[in-house]
């Protein structure tokens, strides 16, 4: 990236792959995907003490088709599986998880047969946020991080390899 | 109206049933009546009757007392009178392999809780329309909520479920789970039947 001063107004060079990733990273659009208690804090950031929109990712969106990230908030049951794998496969590429929470992440304290022991035996995940639940700065924090993964990724990157 | 009231009011409309006064916590405001399983569907008749009218069904679950008693289950029911302001609580020991009848001809709402104990404990309900699992997904194997059940289970997701099915899968998953006992097996509904609730 360079600034350009000989021309009547200044110029901004930079490489497409920059700026694409500038884009994507900056309006991250989280598909609305609340499982459980995490869901409260998660609401919490998006609303206006936390407010979630500094980061450009505010804009939780009732159909997946239209979101480029799941924050997996709370417990993921066994009959939850194939449905969270559903929505993840409808949203278009490219496309980013969370797991937001002990329990997302590893099944936290349900050590049970009713509960997938983490997520990512279902959808490849990006960042992992522990805690329970984690408080809003710690969500801030998970998509901070991953918008720092997707400004470090290549533009050329394969879609991400399905597990299931 | 007491456990003893109660016993000496419904004793009468069903002769034969030996029932036992139990102790509870909350004796005053739910006496607690011990009920043989033969005879639950009359005793409930009994306790809808003029006088009592415990006409709602509020609940049935089910306690696992295994390995430390036989029979190892109790059933609890709780029945409402809304008129009476009145509450009474039943219990039936039960085994794994003993048939118990639905309440479901007396209290339509009664198949949920039936289907839920089907599921989590495996108690079979003879006369109920549509048991089949309510929590669990419907190939699961094992009642979770049994003493004897792996606690942590250790195994794979499922993570793909077909979106699109026919009518006749549809009825065909419909069908798999449903318990049946074999004597007296029905047959299936056609397609497009409309499907019994609860």
């Amino acid at each position: 990236m360079g600034l350009e001063t000989d021309y009547e107004i200044p110029v901004v060079t930079t490489s497409a792959e920059f700026m694409i990733q500038w884009a994507r990273r900056s309006a991250i659009w989280p598909v609305a995907f609340g499982l459980a208690c995490c869901a409260i804090e998660m609401m919490a950031t998006g609303a206006g003490r936390y407010d979630l929109a500094r980061f450009g990712a505010e804009v939780f969106r009732g159909s997946p088709r239209q979101a480029d990230l799941m924050i997996i908030a709370g417990r993921l049951s066994r009959k939850m599986a194939p449905a969270m794998r559903r929505i993840y496969d409808q949203m278009p590429e490219p496309k980013w998880v969370i797991s937001m929470g002990a329990c997302a992440s590893c099944g936290g304290v349900f050590d049970n047969y009713a509960i997938v022991q983490g997520s990512d035996q279902v959808v490849p995940v990006d960042v992992f946020i522990p805690g329970c639940p984690p408080r809003p700065e710690a969500l801030i924090y998970g998509i901070v991080q991953l918008q720092k993964k997707i400004a470090a990724s290549k533009l050329d990157q394969t879609p991400k390899v399905r597990i299931a | 109206m007491s456990a003893d009231e109660l016993i000496a009011a419904i004793a009468p409309a069903v002769p034969g049933a030996a029932y036992v006064a139990l102790a509870s916590a909350d004796a005053a405001m739910t006496p607690t009546i011990g009920v043989p399983r033969e005879f639950i569907v009359q005793t409930c008749r009994a306790l809808q009757g003029p006088g009592l009218e415990f006409v709602a069904f509020s609940d049935v679950t089910a306690v696992d007392f295994h390995p430390n008693r036989q029979p190892r289950f109790d059933l609890v029911y709780h029945l409402v009178s809304p008129h009476r302001r009145a509450r009474v609580r039943l219990k039936v020991q039960i085994n794994e392999q003993d048939a118990i009848a639905t309440l479901t001809s007396l209290y339509p709402g009664a198949g949920w809780p039936e289907r839920e104990l089907y599921d989590l404990f495996g108690l079979v309900f003879d006369g109920h329309a549509d048991l089949r699992r309510l929590m669990m997904p419907d190939e699961w194997e094992g009642h979770p909520l049994r003493k004897d059940y792996p606690v942590q289970l250790r195994k794979d997701a499922q993570t793909y479920m077909p979106l699109q099915v026919t009518a006749e899968e549809f009825q065909a998953n419909l069908e798999r789970d449903r318990y049946q006992r074999s004597a007296a097996k029905p047959a299936p509904p056609a397609p497009g039947a409309p499907a019994g609730k609860g």
